[in-house]
C-alpha cells in the first residue's frame, strides 16, 4: 500500500508525456491541414467565384415580405386591402454622399426637404444594406421623372411594394384601425426577424389587435446585385451564380368582421359635423353591427407617410379626430340608466309598479334647502314608474334612490356591464366608472372626500356625477335590456379565413352571466316602458319612433357637461357649443325580438330624443330592412 | 545526432546575438519564444490598424494594453515554477472563490454576470484558465502517472466544478475552454486512449438524453448554430460574407488596407472575431500561411519547452498551455472559414480586446519561468 508517495518512474513517465506530446502533435498537424485545405480551396480553387463576388456582384439577402392578410366585412365587403405602389427608397451603402443625394433628390421635389434629417438619422442607424425608404406612393409623374434621372442617383431607386389601402377609409376608420411605419418600439415588441421587409404594422384598432394573425411570416431568397444594388438575373448554368433556394413568405390570415360596412356609413354620414359616437350591437351573440366615432379620419395618410407638421395637426385637432371614442370616450351616461335602475328598485322593493309620487319639478333632501331639479322646470305632476320611465322624470327616480342607497346601485348597474371592460377585441378600451362607497374611499385621499354624501345618491339616479360610461358599454347594457337579462361579450372579430385553403375559423360568441333579475315582469314593464318612450303617447322620442313599420324601445339621456347654479336659467343658445349638455341615446328593435341595439353619443348635442334618437332610427330602419337608400 | 537547421532553431542553440540572450537567460525570458511572440503581435497590430478602419484611438488602446500584457509575462516569468506549484492551490481556491462571488454580486455585462469590480473590474473565469490547468497538474505532481480511476474521479471535481460555476454565467464558450484546458492535462498525463474512446462513445447517447430534456427554442438555437444557412439573416451573414472575404483575397491579397470587404463593411466582427478574414483578403493565402506558421512555431516552442520540463507539474503544465493556445487558433480560424459553427473564440494576440490577451501573455511567462529555471531544479 502506498504509506508514502508512490515511486514515481521519471523514465516511464517521459516516455509517456513524449507519446502523448507527439498524438498531440499528429492531430493537431491533421487539424491544422483540414483549415490550410479549406483556405486552399477558398483562396485559390474558388477565388474567381468569390472575387467575382466581392468586386461587381454581391450576394444579398433579400426578405420576401409577406402579404398582410385582407379585411372583410360581415357581407364580405374588402375594407382592408393590399394596393401596389412604387416607393422610392435608398440603400445607404451605395450612396457615397447621402447628404448630396437628399438635397439633390428634394430639389427635384420627390421627398420634401424637412424630411433630410430625419431619413439622415434612419440612414445612419443602419444595416447599411437595408434600404430606406425615401417616399411612399410615388405617382406616374414622379416615376417617370425619376426614371429620366436615375444615373444620377446611384444607390437610389424605386421599388414596387403592396402598400394597405382602405377603400372606405373615414367610415371603418376606428373599427380597424390603421397600419403606420414600423418603428424601433414595434421592433422590440414583434419578433424582427419576421419583420425585415415589412415596412408597416398595426397601430390600433383591428390591425393592432390582430397583428400576429394578419402578419404571415417573412421568406427570404439571397439575391445577386451589382455595386449598385440593382438585382442581377441569375444564369442558371453559370455556377458561380448558383444560389440555395430560399423559404417562400406565408401570407398573413384574412378576417371576417361582424360589422355591416352600410350601417357603419349611415352612422358616419348621421354623425356628419357632429363630435360623438355610435355603436351598434346584436343582442342575440354581441357582434358588433357598426362602431364609429366621429370625426373620422382617413386611414391611408399613415401608410402614404405624412411629413410631422401634418402629423401634428391630426393630433392637435381639437376635435381629436384620432380619439376612438366608441371605446376609449366616457361620459355621464345621464337618464339612459334609468331603466337598469328601475329594474333594480323593483327587484329590491324600493318601489314598485303602482307606486305615485308627485313631481312638483324639484327635490330636496329632508333637512335641506338645496333643490334638485327636473329638466322639466314646472314639474311632471304625479308619475308612476312607468310614468316616470316614458317622460323621464328625474325627481321620482331622486326620491327612490334613497331606498335603493349607492352599493345596491353599484351592484345592479355592475350586472348591465357598467364601471368595467366590456372585453371587446380592440386595444385601450376605458372600463368608465361606476361609483360606491368602497370606490369613493379608495379614490380619495382626503379623509373628508372619502365620505360618501346622500346627494351624490341622488345625483347618481340620473346618471350623473361621478358616474362615467363609454358609448360601447351603453351599447352592451342596451342590449342585456333587450335580451331581458341575457348578456354576451362583445366582439368585432366573426372569422379568420387562410387565404391559400379557404379553412375559416370561426369566432363563436361568449356568454355573460346574466343580470340576475328572474321576475319576467319586471322586465316586461321596464322594457314596455322604454317602448313608449318611442312610441307611447307622452314618450319623450314620440318625435322620432312614432310611424315607424316595427316596434322599438329606447331612452334618451342629458348629460350636464357643466353645472348650473340654483335657480338659474340654462339657455342653449347663450352657452359656448362645448359647455352643452351631451346628447344620449340608447335603442332596440324589434320589441319582441331584438336582433339590434344602438348607443349614439352626439357631445354637446343637448337632447338626446332630438340629436341622437334619429341617428339610432336611421340604424334600425336600415337593418330591418326598411331603409330608404341613404348609403348613396 | 544530426540537427537540421530548423530543429537547431526550436532548440535555441543558434546564436547570432549571444550577448543578449545571455542577458534575456538572466532575466529569465525565453528568446525563441519572446522573439516570436513579438512578431506575432506585430502583424496583429498592422492587419488590426486595417481592420478598425485606420482608427487610431482604438488602435493606441490596443497598443497599449499589449504593453501591459508583455510586462504581465516578464514578470510572471521571474517566478520559479516551485513557488507557483506550491501556490497553485491557493491561487485555484482564490479563483473558485472570485467565481461565487461573481454569482452572487457580480456586474452584468452584456446580459451575462462575469465582471468583478474589486478597485479593477475584471473577469474571474480569466484566472481559472491557467489556474484549472495548474492545479490538475498539482494534482498529479506526486501521483503515479498514468492517472488511477480514483485519482481521475478527483480530477474531474477540479475541473467540473469552475466549468459548471462559469457555464452558470453563462459563458459557456469560455467554461468549455477552460475543461479542456484540464482535460489536456490528463491526456498528456497518459490517459488511457481506450478510457478516452469510451468517453467519446458515451457523450453520443448522452448528448441524446441531453436533446429530448431540452425546450424547443434550445434545440432551434442549437440547430442554428450547426447549419447558419437556416439562419441567413443573422449569424449566416457574418459566415457568408467571410468567405467571399478570404476567398477574393486569392494567391497574395488585395493589399493593406485594400479590402473591399473589410473597407466597405461588408464584414462583420471583422476586428475581433472575424478578423482571420481581413488577412486572407488583404494577405490573400501567402498572409494566411505565414501567419499559420507562426502560430505553429509558438506551440512548437511551447511543447519543446514542456519536453524539456523536469519534474511532473511543470512538464504537464507547458504542454497544456501550449496546447490550448492552439486550440483558439484552430477553432477560431476554422470558424471564420466555415468548417465548424460560429462561437465567440477570438484569433489570440491578434483580434481586438484586451482581456484575454492578458491572460496569453501570463501563460507565455509561466512556460518561459518553467524552461529558463529549469538548472536551479534538482533533478
Amino acid at each position: 500500500m502506498e504509506l508514502f508517495s508512490p515511486i514515481k518512474d521519471h523514465h516511464s513517465e517521459t516516455r509517456i508525456f513524449g507519446g502523448r506530446v507527439i498524438l498531440s502533435i499528429v492531430i493537431g498537424i491533421l487539424l491544422l491541414g483540414t483549415v490550410v485545405a479549406r483556405l486552399v480551396q477558398l483562396q485559390v480553387i474558388e477565388h474567381e467565384i468569390f472575387a467575382e463576388k466581392s468586386q461587381g456582384n454581391r450576394v444579398r439577402i433579400e426578405a420576401i415580405p409577406p402579404i398582410r392578410g385582407l379585411i372583410f366585412d360581415r357581407k364580405g365587403r374588402v375594407l382592408a386591402e393590399n394596393l401596389p405602389t412604387y416607393q422610392l427608397e435608398l440603400i445607404p451603402e451605395q450612396v457615397a454622399d447621402i447628404d448630396d443625394t437628399l438635397r439633390r433628390l428634394a430639389r427635384l421635389k420627390l421627398i420634401e426637404s424637412d424630411d433630410i434629417d430625419r431619413i439622415k438619422n434612419i440612414a445612419k442607424r443602419g444595416p447599411y444594406f437595408k434600404p430606406v425608404t425615401l417616399r411612399f406612393r410615388l405617382n406616374d409623374t414622379e416615376i417617370s421623372d425619376f426614371a429620366l434621372q436615375r444615373h444620377r442617383f446611384p444607390g437610389v431607386d424605386f421599388q414596387p411594394r403592396l402598400v394597405r389601402h382602405y377603400p372606405y377609409g373615414q367610415y371603418t376608420a376606428h373599427a380597424i384601425g390603421y397600419v403606420g411605419a414600423l418603428s424601433t418600439r414595434d421592433l422590440n415588441r414583434l419578433n424582427s426577424a419576421n419583420y425585415s421587409g415589412t415596412f408597416h404594422t398595426g397601430k390600433t384598432g383591428i390591425e393592432f389587435k390582430n397583428e400576429q394573425t394578419l402578419h404571415g411570416s417573412t421568406g427570404h431568397k439571397q439575391v445577386v446585385t451589382n455595386a449598385r444594388g440593382r438585382q442581377v438575373p441569375t444564369d442558371p448554368r453559370d455556377r458561380s451564380q448558383s444560389l440555395p433556394d430560399g423559404v417562400s413568405s406565408q401570407p398573413g390570415q384574412s378576417i371576417y368582421l361582424t360589422i355591416d360596412l352600410d350601417l357603419q356609413m349611415i352612422a358616419t354620414k348621421a354623425m356628419q359635423g357632429k363630435r360623438g359616437a355610435v355603436v351598434a350591437i346584436d343582442p342575440r351573440n354581441g357582434e358588433i353591427l357598426a362602431l364609429i366615432s366621429a370625426p373620422s379620419f382617413d386611414p391611408d395618410v399613415f401608410t402614404v407617410g405624412m411629413s410631422e407638421s401634418d402629423f401634428r395637426s391630426l393630433q392637435n385637432d381639437v376635435d381629436r379626430p384620432l380619439f376612438n371614442r366608441a371605446v376609449v370616450g366616457t361620459y355621464p351616461p345621464g337618464s339612459t340608466i334609468k331603466p337598469m335602475l328601475a329594474l333594480a328598485a323593483l327587484e329590491i322593493g324600493a318601489t314598485n309598479l303602482t307606486r305615485r309620487n308627485f313631481c312638483p319639478g324639484y327635490y330636496s333632501l329632508p333637512g335641506s334647502s338645496h333643490r334638485y331639479r327636473d329638466w322639466k322646470p314646472e314639474g311632471h305632476g304625479d308619475v308612476d314608474l312607468h310614468d316616470a320611465l316614458e317622460q323621464s322624470c328625474d325627481v321620482y327616480f331622486y326620491e327612490i334612490s334613497r331606498n335603493i342607497g349607492i352599493d345596491r346601485m353599484h351592484f345592479y348597474l355592475d350586472q348591465f356591464g357598467l364601471g368595467q371592460k366590456t372585453g371587446i377585441d380592440l386595444a385601450g378600451e376605458q372600463p368608465g366608472l361606476m361609483p360606491s362607497r368602497a370606490w369613493k374611499r379608495a379614490a380619495f385621499r382626503e379623509p373628508a372626500d372619502q365620505t360618501w354624501f346622500s346627494g351624490e345618491t341622488v345625483i347618481a339616479s340620473i346618471g350623473q356625477g361621478y358616474m362615467l360610461a363609454t358609448p360601447l358599454q351603453l351599447a352592451n347594457a342596451v342590449a342585456a335590456l333587450a335580451m331581458r337579462g341575457t348578456r354576451y361579450e362583445p366582439h368585432l372579430m366573426a372569422a379568420t379565413e387562410d387565404p391559400i385553403t379557404g379553412a375559416r375559423n370561426l369566432v363563436s360568441p361568449k356568454r355573460l352571466p346574466d343580470v340576475d333579475i328572474q321576475n319576467e315582469f319586471y322586465w316586461q314593464s321596464i322594457v314596455g316602458a322604454m317602448n313608449d318612450v318611442m312610441q307611447g303617447v307622452r314618450g319623450t322620442a314620440r318625435a322620432v319612433g312614432t310611424g315607424a313599420p316595427y316596434r322599438m324601445a329606447g331612452k334618451s339621456g342629458t348629460a350636464q357637461v357643466f353645472s348650473v347654479a340654483q335657480d338659474e336659467e340654462y339657455d342653449e343658445d347663450e352657452i359656448d357649443e362645448r359647455l352643452r349638455d351631451h346628447a344620449l341615446f340608447i335603442s332596440f328593435a324589434p320589441f319582441d325580438d331584438p336582433i339590434i341595439a344602438v348607443a349614439v353619443v352626439v357631445e354637446n348635442g343637448s337632447s338626446g330624443s332630438r340629436v341622437a334618437a334619429p341617428i339610432a332610427r336611421a340604424l334600425m330602419d336600415h337593418h330591418l330592412g326598411y331603409g330608404d337608400d341613404a348609403l348613396q | 545526432m544530426r540537427f537540421s537547421d530548423t530543429h537547431r532553431l526550436i532548440m535555441g542553440k543558434a546564436e547570432p546575438l549571444g550577448d543578449i540572450n545571455r542577458l534575456l537567460r538572466r532575466i529569465h525570458i525565453d528568446n525563441m519564444l519572446l522573439s516570436s511572440l513579438l512578431l506575432l503581435c506585430a502583424l496583429g497590430l498592422i492587419v488590426l490598424y486595417s481592420a478598425l478602419g485606420q482608427n487610431t484611438d482604438l488602435w493606441l488602446r490596443q497598443f497599449a494594453r499589449l504593453g501591459v500584457a508583455i510586462v504581465g509575462m516578464v514578470v510572471i516569468a521571474q517566478f520559479p515554477p516551485d513557488l507557483m506549484r506550491r501556490w497553485t492551490p491557493w491561487a485555484y481556491l482564490f479563483g473558485l472563490g472570485l467565481l461565487v462571488l461573481v454569482l452572487l454580486l457580480g456586474e452584468v455585462g452584456q446580459g451575462a454576470q462575469r465582471w468583478l469590480d474589486l478597485g479593477i473590474r475584471f473577469q474571474p473565469s480569466e484566472i481559472m484558465k491557467l489556474a484549472v490547468p495548474m492545479m490538475v497538474a498539482w494534482y498529479l505532481h506526486d501521483r503515479q502517472i498514468p492517472p488511477r480511476p480514483m485519482h481521475l474521479l478527483v480530477i474531474a471535481v477540479i475541473i467540473a466544478v469552475p466549468t459548471v460555476l462559469i457555464a452558470k454565467q453563462p459563458d459557456l464558450g469560455t467554461s468549455l475552454l477552460i475543461a479542456a484546458a484540464g482535460v489536456l492535462v490528463v491526456i498528456l498525463a497518459g490517459l488511457s486512449v481506450r478510457l478516452m474512446f469510451t468517453m467519446a462513445a458515451l457523450s453520443v447517447p448522452g448528448a441524446w438524453v441531453l436533446w429530448s430534456f431540452m425546450k424547443d427554442y434550445q434545440k432551434q438555437r442549437v440547430l442554428t448554430l450547426l447549419n447558419p444557412d437556416s439562419d441567413p439573416l443573422g449569424a449566416g451573414y457574418n459566415i457568408i460574407q467571410s468567405k467571399i472575404a478570404i476567398g477574393s483575397g486569392g494567391m497574395f491579397g488585395k493589399g493593406w488596407t485594400n479590402g473591399s470587404q473589410v473597407q466597405l463593411e461588408f464584414l462583420p466582427e471583422r476586428d475581433t472575431d472575424f478578423i482571420f478574414a481581413v488577412i486572407g483578403e488583404e494577405f490573400g493565402l501567402m498572409g494566411v500561411l505565414s501567419l499559420l506558421a507562426l502560430y505553429v512555431f509558438i506551440v512548437g516552442r511551447g511543447l519543446y519547452i514542456a519536453m524539456q520540463a523536469r519534474d511532473t507539474y511543470t512538464r504537464l503544465l507547458a504542454g497544456s498551455i501550449s496546447l490550448t493556445f492552439f486550440v483558439y487558433v484552430f477553432v477560431n480560424t476554422a470558424m471564420v472559414t466555415g468548417l465548424v459553427p460560429v462561437v465567440g473564440i477570438p484569433l489570440p494576440l491578434v483580434s481586438y480586446g484586451g482581456t484575454s490577451m492578458v491572460t496569453l501573455m501570463a501563460g507565455f511567462g509561466i512556460l518561459m519561468s518553467i524552461h529558463t529555471h529549469r538548472k536551479l531544479l534538482p533533478r
